[in-house]
Formats: C-alpha cells, sequence, structure tokens
C-alpha cells in the first residue's frame, strides 16, 4: 500500500523553502518597482477644505501626486460594499482617496509615487492639506448618544439594526422563577499579522494586461473588483497572491483602496508599481474588530436550566462597513454555543464611529458572543451555587439530538443547524485534562499558602467552511508527478501540506510527488478566499472531488492498457497494478501519456504517445467522444451549510496579591474539528489562535482618545504577547466527523481565540471572588476592581 | 540627487559593496540592495524582531541601522543559517522537525536570534529557551512549537559535534 498520510503529523512541505530564506512576500518582489507612500488624514474627523501640493513639485524622484480630483469614472465611486444584508439599511463606504471629508485618522487623502518609499515619503511631507475639523465620535457611549454624526445622512450613527427571535424570550424570562441581568464590555483589537499588507502591479501595454501581487486572502475577488473599478476585461487581470505573512481576517477585506490605487498608478504610468504598508499604517488604516457593549437577561429554572434569553448588544462598526454586518451577526448567532437556549432573542445596532473601520479578525465575532453567553453560565452557577461545569453540562444540546436546528438564520444566510459535536465528551476530557474536580483543593492548598489562584473553563461552538464553493484542479504529469491548484489563498496554515496530503491520499501516489498551488488567479480561477476557518473543508473537499475523477480516468485508461476491469486496479505508489498480480501494473506517468495522444515528439515520454508509437484503433478517435486530452480534472465543493466545530477550554491563574499581576499558570483545550487530516497543523493552529485569546483577555486593545487618536499605533504600545505571557497549552481532540462532507473535516482555524476572553474572565473571577465583566482586563484594573469590590462589601 | 556612500561588508561570508545613502536602513540594503529578502520587516521600529540579523556575530534589529553604519562588519542572515551547500542549518532544520512556523514572516528573525543564542548557551533549559525567544514577536504559533525548536537546535547542534 502506499503509505497514506491523511490524519498523519506529517512535516509541512513549505517549510525548508520559508525557513531559508527563500520564502517570496510581497516585498520581496518588485525590487526595481516604483513606491508609494499616502498622505492619512491626521483627524478622526475633518472636512478636506485644501491639497496643496506645490512643496512637493521639486522633490528629487517624484514621479507623482494624485488626490481625489485625479481618479476617474468607476474608480471615483465609493468602494464596494461587499457583503450588503436588508438589515443593513445605511452601509456607508469610503472612496479610494478621500473626497470633501475624513472619517478616521489614517484615511488616506493623497497618493505619492516616486523612485522608492523614501523618496514618496518626503514628499508626502511637503503636501500641505488644509482641514476642517469636525467632532469625533469615539465609543459606543458616544455613537449612540449620537450627539454628533459620523455621516451626515446616517441618522443615530446607525449603520445595521438587527432582531432575531426563536420563542418569546421576554415572556420566557418573565415567568422564569430566577432573572439575572449582565452588562458586559468588550474592547477593541486587531488581526495585527507580522506582515502588514502590500499591492505590486505591473502592466504590460503590449498585451493590455495588468498583473497585480496582494496580500490578500481572496485573490479571485480582488481581480474581480479590480476589474471592475479599473474597467478592464477581467480576462485581462491577473491576481497573484505571494507567500503572505498572517492574515488573521484583516485581509479579506478587499479591495482595499491600495488594491485600486496602485495597479491604476502603474497603467497610468506605465510602470511598475508598489506599495507595502508599514506599521503604523496598519494601525491607523487596516481594519480592527471586537468592540461590543452587551446587555443580557436570562431566565433559568432551580437547576440552572434556561428558559429564556435576551440579549441586547451595540457593535462598533467603525467609520466605514465594507464587510457589512458579519461580525455582529456572527456574534448574536454563535452567542448561543452548545447550548439550549430556551427562548432566545437577539437585538444589535451596529454604530459608526470616527475610527479603523471593524471587520472580521480570527473568532470574528464569536469571542464576544462566547463572552457573553460563558459568563452567563457562570451568573447562573455562582447565583444557584453550582458548579460551573455542571450547569454547562446541565444546558448542553446532547449528541443524539444532533442535527439541532437552532431556528436562526446564519452568517451565511442559511438556518442555523448544528451537524455534529458531542459536547458532555468534550467536556468530560476536559475536566480531566485540567483537574477541574479536583481544584477545590489545589486553590485551598495556595490560599494556605498565601497564593491566591483560580480556574475558569469556557464552551464554544464554530460555524465553519461557509459556502457557497471552492474548487480544486488535480493533473498528473507525464513525469508522475502531481499538481494541484485552488484558488484561495493561504497565510500559514500549511495548504501545501495539507491539500497535498487529500491528493495523495487519493491518487496513490507519494506525498512529496504533490506540488500545491493556492491563491493565483492564473492556476484557478473561481474561488471565494480563505475565511471562516473553511480553506481544509471547502477546497479540501473540492480536491478530493478533482482527484477521484483524475483516478477514475487513470484507472479507465489503465485498465485499457492492462486489459483489465478497472474495477479490479488500485494505484500504490504511483503505480497501477491490477489488485493481487503486482507484476500487470502500469505506472501513472505511462497513464498520463497515454491520455493525451500527440503528433509531436519533444522527450522520450511523448514520444510513446505519438501516433505510430500507439497500437491505438484505427476506428476509434485518438481521444474518445466524452473525454479530454490529460490526466487532470476540476472539482467542487459547495456544501447546503456550514459545518460546527467546538471546543472547550480552561485556564489556571494566579492572581499577586499584591500587585494584581495575573499569571497564566495551565491552559488546557479540547477540540474537536472533526477528522483531522493533519494534527500537527491542527494544534499549531490552536496553539495560535490561544496566544490571540491571551492577548485579547489580559494585554491587547487599541486606545482612541477622546479626539479619535489612536495612541498605541506601534508595537511600543499595543501590547502582543511574547512568549514570556503565553503558556504552555495542553491539548486534547476528539473527533466526530462531519456528516456534511466525505472527509468529514471541520475547520480549525480560529477555534484557539473563540474562548480566551471567557476563560479567562472565569478563572479571574474564580480567583478573586467577585465577577469580572469587561475584558481585556489589566493588573491595574484588576487592582481597582478589587478596591471597588472591598468598599463594595465592606458597605 | 541624494549623496551617496560606499559600504563594505561580508555578508554571509561574501564580501559585498555597494553605494547607498546615509539613510539606505541596513534592512533595506540588505533586501532591496543585495536581494537577500529573507530578512524581513515587521514593525520598523525594532520591536518584532523579525529583521534580525548577526552584526559580528550578534543579533542587531537591520530595521534601526543605517547600512552605512555597518561598514566594515560582518554580517549574517537567514540565508547565511543554512549549511554551505545549501541545505537546512541546525536552527532550521529544528524548526521544520518541529513545526515550529506557520506563515514564516518572523521566522528568520527567530532563526538568527537563537543561532547567535546557541553559541552562548548550548544547553538550554525550556524556561531559558523561552526565555531567548521572548524578544521576538510571532502572532501564529502561540510560540509553543518555537520553544521546541529551541531545544531540538540544541539538540541537533550536539549531534553535529558528536558526529
Amino acid at each position: 500500500m502506499t503509505t497514506r498520510t491523511m490524519g498523519e503529523p506529517v512535516a509541512r512541505r513549505e517549510d525548508p523553502r520559508l525557513l531559508s530564506g527563500q520564502g517570496r512576500f510581497l516585498d520581496d518582489l518588485g525590487h526595481d518597482a516604483l513606491g508609494v507612500a499616502f498622505v492619512r488624514s491626521p483627524h478622526a474627523h475633518a472636512r478636506v477644505v485644501d491639497i496643496d501640493v506645490t512643496s512637493a513639485l521639486d522633490v528629487d524622484g517624484l514621479v507623482a501626486i494624485y488626490t481625489y480630483d485625479d481618479l476617474t469614472d468607476r474608480l471615483a465611486e465609493p468602494l464596494p460594499l461587499l457583503i450588503p444584508h436588508p438589515s443593513l439599511t445605511h452601509g456607508r463606504t469610503p472612496y479610494a482617496l478621500a473626497k470633501d471629508e475624513v472619517n478616521h485618522v489614517g484615511e488616506a487623502v493623497a497618493m505619492v509615487v516616486a523612485a522608492d518609499r523614501y523618496v514618496a515619503e518626503d514628499a508626502c511631507d511637503r503636501i500641505r492639506v488644509t482641514y476642517e475639523p469636525r467632532p469625533a465620535v469615539v465609543g459606543i457611549d458616544n455613537a449612540r448618544a449620537a450627539t454628533h454624526l459620523v455621516h451626515d445622512d446616517v441618522p443615530g450613527n446607525v449603520a445595521a439594526h438587527m432582531v432575531q427571535e426563536t420563542g418569546d424570550a421576554r415572556a420566557a424570562i418573565d415567568a422564569a422563577p430566577h432573572v439575572l441581568a449582565l452588562d458586559l464590555d468588550v474592547e477593541r483589537s486587531a488581526s495585527t499579522p507580522l506582515e502588514g499588507k502590500g499591492v505590486y502591479a505591473r502592466w504590460d501595454a503590449d498585451d493590455r494586461s495588468l498583473r497585480v501581487y496582494t496580500s490578500t486572502q481572496a485573490s479571485t475577488s480582488v481581480r474581480a473588483a479590480i476589474a471592475a473599478k479599473l474597467d478592464l476585461p477581467p480576462d485581462r487581470v491577473e491576481v497573484v497572491t505571494p507567500d503572505v505573512g498572517g492574515g488573521f481576517g484583516v485581509k479579506i477585506v478587499h479591495p482595499w483602496p491600495e488594491e485600486v490605487l496602485v495597479p491604476w498608478a502603474a497603467i497610468r504610468l506605465g510602470r511598475e508599481v508598489k506599495w507595502v504598508e508599514d506599521r503604523r499604517e496598519h494601525f491607523v488604516s487596516s481594519a480592527h474588530e471586537r468592540g461590543q457593549l452587551q446587555h443580557v437577561r436570562v431566565g433559568f429554572d432551580d437547576d440552572g436550566r434556561l428558559l429564556g434569553l435576551d440579549v441586547r448588544f451595540w457593535h462598533d462598526n467603525g467609520a466605514y462597513t465594507p464587510y457589512g454586518i458579519i461580525v455582529p451577526i456572527v456574534t448574536s448567532t454563535q452567542l448561543l454555543g452548545p447550548y439550549k437556549p430556551g427562548a432566545y432573542r437577539v437585538e444589535f445596532e451596529s454604530l459608526y464611529t470616527n475610527t479603523v473601520l471593524v471587520t472580521p479578525y480570527r473568532g470574528a465575532g464569536r469571542p464576544q458572543g462566547c463572552f457573553a453567553m460563558e459568563r452567563t453560565m457562570d451568573a447562573i452557577a455562582a447565583y444557584l451555587g453550582i458548579d460551573r461545569a455542571e450547569v454547562r453540562q446541565r444546558n448542553f444540546i446532547q449528541p443524539g439530538e444532533m442535527p439541532y436546528d437552532l431556528g436562526l438564520t446564519f452568517q451565511d444566510g442559511r438556518p442555523l443547524i448544528y451537524d455534529s459535536g458531542d459536547y458532555p465528551a468534550s467536556l468530560e476530557k476536559l475536566k480531566k485534562l485540567v483537574g477541574w474536580d479536583d481544584f477545590d483543593a489545589c486553590r485551598e492548598q495556595a490560599r494556605a499558602e498565601g497564593r491566591r489562584v483560580g480556574i475558569g473553563l469556557a464552551c464554544y461552538v464554530e460555524g465553519t467552511g461557509v459556502g457557497p464553493y471552492e474548487g480544486g484542479w488535480v493533473k498528473v504529469e507525464t513525469d508522475g508527478s502531481v499538481v494541484v491548484a485552488t484558488g484561495l489563498t493561504t497565510q500559514g496554515q500549511g495548504h501545501q501540506t495539507a491539500f497535498a496530503q487529500v491528493a495523495a491520499d487519493v491518487l496513490g501516489v507519494p506525498l512529496d510527488r504533490v506540488t500545491v498551488t493556492t491563491g493565483d488567479t492564473r492556476r484557478f480561477r473561481y474561488a471565494v478566499g480563505t475565511f471562516a476557518s473553511r480553506a481544509l473543508v471547502m477546497s479540501g473537499n473540492a480536491i478530493a472531488a478533482a482527484a477521484r475523477k483524475v483516478r477514475e480516468k487513470a484507472l479507465r485508461i489503465a485498465g485499457e492498457a492492462l486489459e483489465a476491469d478497472p474495477r479490479d486496479l488500485e494505484i500504490v505508489e504511483g503505480v497501477v497494478r491490477v489488485r493481487g498480480v503486482p507484476t500487470s501494473s502500469i505506472p501513472l506517468s505511462t497513464v498520463a501519456v497515454l491520455s493525451n495522444p500527440l503528433r509531436y515528439a519533444f522527450d522520450a515520454e511523448s514520444a510513446r504517445a505519438t501516433q505510430f508509437a500507439t497500437a491505438a484503433d484505427p476506428d476509434r478517435p485518438p481521444v474518445a467522444e466524452g473525454e479530454e486530452p490529460g490526466l487532470e480534472a476540476t472539482g467542487y465543493y459547495s456544501p447546503p451549510r456550514a459545518t460546527f466545530a467546538n471546543g472547550m477550554h480552561a485556564a489556571v491563574v494566579e492572581t499577586d496579591l499584591q500587585t494584581a499581576e495575573i499569571k497564566v499558570l495551565r491552559y488546557c483545550v479540547v477540540h474537536d474539528c472533526g477528522t483531522l487530516v493533519n494534527p500537527r497543523i491542527v494544534e499549531g493552529q490552536v496553539h495560535g489562535g490561544v496566544a490571540q485569546g491571551v492577548g485579547g483577555a489580559l494585554y491587547e486593545r487599541m486606545v482612541y482618545d477622546s479626539d479619535g487618536q489612536l495612541l498605541n499605533a506601534s508595537f511600543m504600545d499595543f501590547l502582543m504577547p511574547y512568549a514570556s505571557e503565553v503558556p504552555k497549552i495542553e491539548i486534547d481532540h476528539l473527533e466526530t466527523p462531519s456528516p456534511l462532507n466525505p472527509l468529514g473535516v471541520k475547520g480549525a482555524g480560529e477555534a484557539g481565540v473563540i474562548p480566551g476572553m471567557a476563560v479567562f474572565a472565569s478563572a479571574i473571577s474564580d480567583a478573586e471572588g467577585f465577577a469580572i465583566t469587561r475584558m481585556p482586563i489589566s493588573p491595574s484594573e484588576l487592582f481597582d476592581l478589587r478596591r471597588q469590590h472591598e468598599e463594595d462589601t465592606a458597605r | 540627487m541624494t549623496d551617496l556612500h560606499d559600504v563594505e561588508l561580508v555578508v554571509n561570508g561574501v564580501p559585498r559593496s555597494a553605494r547607498v545613502p546615509a539613510r539606505r536602513l541596513l534592512s533595506d540594503f540588505l533586501r532591496h540592495d543585495l536581494k537577500l529578502t529573507g530578512t524581513h520587516v515587521g514593525c520598523e521600529h525594532g520591536v518584532c524582531g523579525a529583521c534580525t540579523v548577526l552584526v559580528d556575530g550578534r543579533p542587531a534589529r537591520s530595521c534601526l541601522l543605517f547600512a552605512v553604519s555597518v561598514h566594515g562588519s560582518v554580517v549574517t542572515t537567514v540565508e547565511g543559517c543554512s549549511e554551505p551547500d545549501g541545505s537546512l542549518g541546525t536552527v532550521q532544520q529544528a524548526f521544520w522537525d518541529c513545526h515550529g512556523l506557520q506563515c514564516g514572516f518572523c521566522t528568520p528573525g527567530f532563526v538568527t536570534t537563537i543561532t547567535a543564542y546557541l553559541d552562548e548557551n548550548p544547553e538550554p533549559t525550556e524556561d531559558e529557551a523561552r526565555e531567548a525567544i521572548a524578544g521576538n514577536l510571532c502572532r501564529c504559533t502561540g510560540y509553543q512549537n518555537i520553544v521546541a525548536s529551541v531545544l531540538r537546535a540544541a539538540e541537533l547542534r550536539r549531534e553535529g559535534a558528536r558526529t
């Protein structure tokens, strides 16, 4: 048998290149391209009165300066609203360059093209923009108060208002034996990949074609957007995604202004043009996330079972809504986690502020929803004096109840129906892993030693692998190697390995014979993108479908050559053979040769396929009716709806009695993403997510002042976890295969981050003896909360 | 046009020279003048460590140095951490063995940092390994497998020394 690699922790195929400095990231390309820099607004809200470029014009090496007035046709219109929704009644998107008004610090006002980035920045420094500042709307409270408006034509600063309800939640709560209310607060954070965005464009005036390299999560859609904005035939636009230094959501938004402006300038100038975002630009002109205020009312019985849940929340969507209201929709639906809520009502407002726009960051609204639900579970447990794990257990959807219809509409417009999962089994594993039932003794012992420790847990369910579709193309070359392409992109998830495992497994070839290309519109033209933990579910199944077609064709051709029934054939280590008769065999490479009858020979392999070399039936066409030359196929996967992964995390923390410093002693994860294709890659994904969860709970926040200045727009001041802040992560897996797709897989990319805030809030609350309701939490905030709590209890 | 200055230095064992403006950063000089693009720039202010190279054997943030300021120095980049035959060096091999990278953008800075560290401390404990990499940011891995990579690299060095 061919060594099967599915399910094995094989080492990644992409690593040697990346490790030896041979990666090709955006700024590794186009060394001779012109450099671009932008003049960006220093004001959060202002009228642009005048742009004076006079003193920039004599900068040596300046090539061009563009402002809004230079933009023509569709490029002069606002950028697209990518995901419209009926509830998004007041969607607003920016112009590629500000027209008359700026709505956040960092909005691009003028574009400078010069010999290199240094010179472009020199010119930017000399451009004088006159602004007429207007009052800035910062923070959810101010947005709700609507004393000032972000957009004059958006009343109340409300971009969207949405309600979903299943049952009569308010009546159920009013009738419940017990009712609790919680007010919760989650601050802003951001994806913050180590590589920012970047765009490099080349216009071929002879061919009238454009090639654009961009650090994106959605190359085919960027291509469509560029073609539309620049009025080019889509066939004349290629978009190539090189190695991408992390995305985590921020690079799914498109087209960013720079993604249309840089190609536009390249065409106008007939020169190669490149823009590479610097770190400060990334902070003030890319996207943020999180940022919600929540009010929860819950009614429950004496056992802690939910009877009714009524959630209202206010979501800060920043200055514009190019990505629609995906984040709050996800919060409102995924909030329910693994629980049966009884009757459920959720209502949200998505609000404009004069801050950087808000679009999905890993987890995409789920961390906020998980925070709301899990804080509620802990509140019920505390109120009734029941163990926190037990309350959760009592509210779980049971495995026998799958598929479970929650009666809501999910972010893909499809019904929210969980397909699989065994939540009680996951919780058992987690309790065992962390030693939940023994922790009371640990807490007491620590207390006796003068230390304060606490344990927390949090559960989540994550809809992954949303449609509409992805495709895969698989080809066996005449040397027996296999090339695979899929349209979605890669930002470090190991697609060159996992997708190769899928193809190698179906085709019966060694893994090292398979090469995978992603995110290149020259290689695969139809795709959606890499987001929502969907790549393996979507492209994995599409590649498997394509590989199965190739396999079928290979067996058919081999069957003719071997005069055997294809059903009696197997493929082992790249050789097709009659099962049980190893001597009767033909290499896949030869099958590939036979699949493509030739007139011309250019090497020994092709000579074997020419018209005088084969003993083909002279009365039949060389390519049979219904067949196509070549051993290749394209396959697509389009699911009816999302598949639902889940997980449960537990953390043990110690809070310093004097300084209120929060130290993570243990972090345990039980994770269920269905069938594991490569456990090593899955664990890596979980690790990274957990680290971002630690950051979101304890460190990361975007600090805006009341004028809309982002005060911590650098890595000096925006605190991301270093190795010293991330604890050792202990992981156990449960595998409940998804019944929705042939591979049985569910997504894993976002999982690790989702319960981070909730689990730390739970653990810190346990250590301190009062409820934490606001995330992230710093030592000084915890110190203040302690004092507040002491004052309250003294009274 | 800006005044240009001669810079001569040894990069990965090869003498290199170029004429560059005084303000040319070492990171840009390596990446765009010498086309050694393995050195990455993540923050341009010396915090993330992706641009770390070895200057005369010691880790330095190439985004905080001017090319002219290392005139006459010996510089090692991630490309120079491979074996002479182009195969992976011990630290690189350890990262591959341990899944110590995901997107790979921050990785070169870790590889150079750890290479210098193991010269100083060939047998680190797990805590020491964690401390050794605590000046570099990674957004993908949660550092779990990078810590493992440091220990694995130390092991590979010891094995290499024995053979």
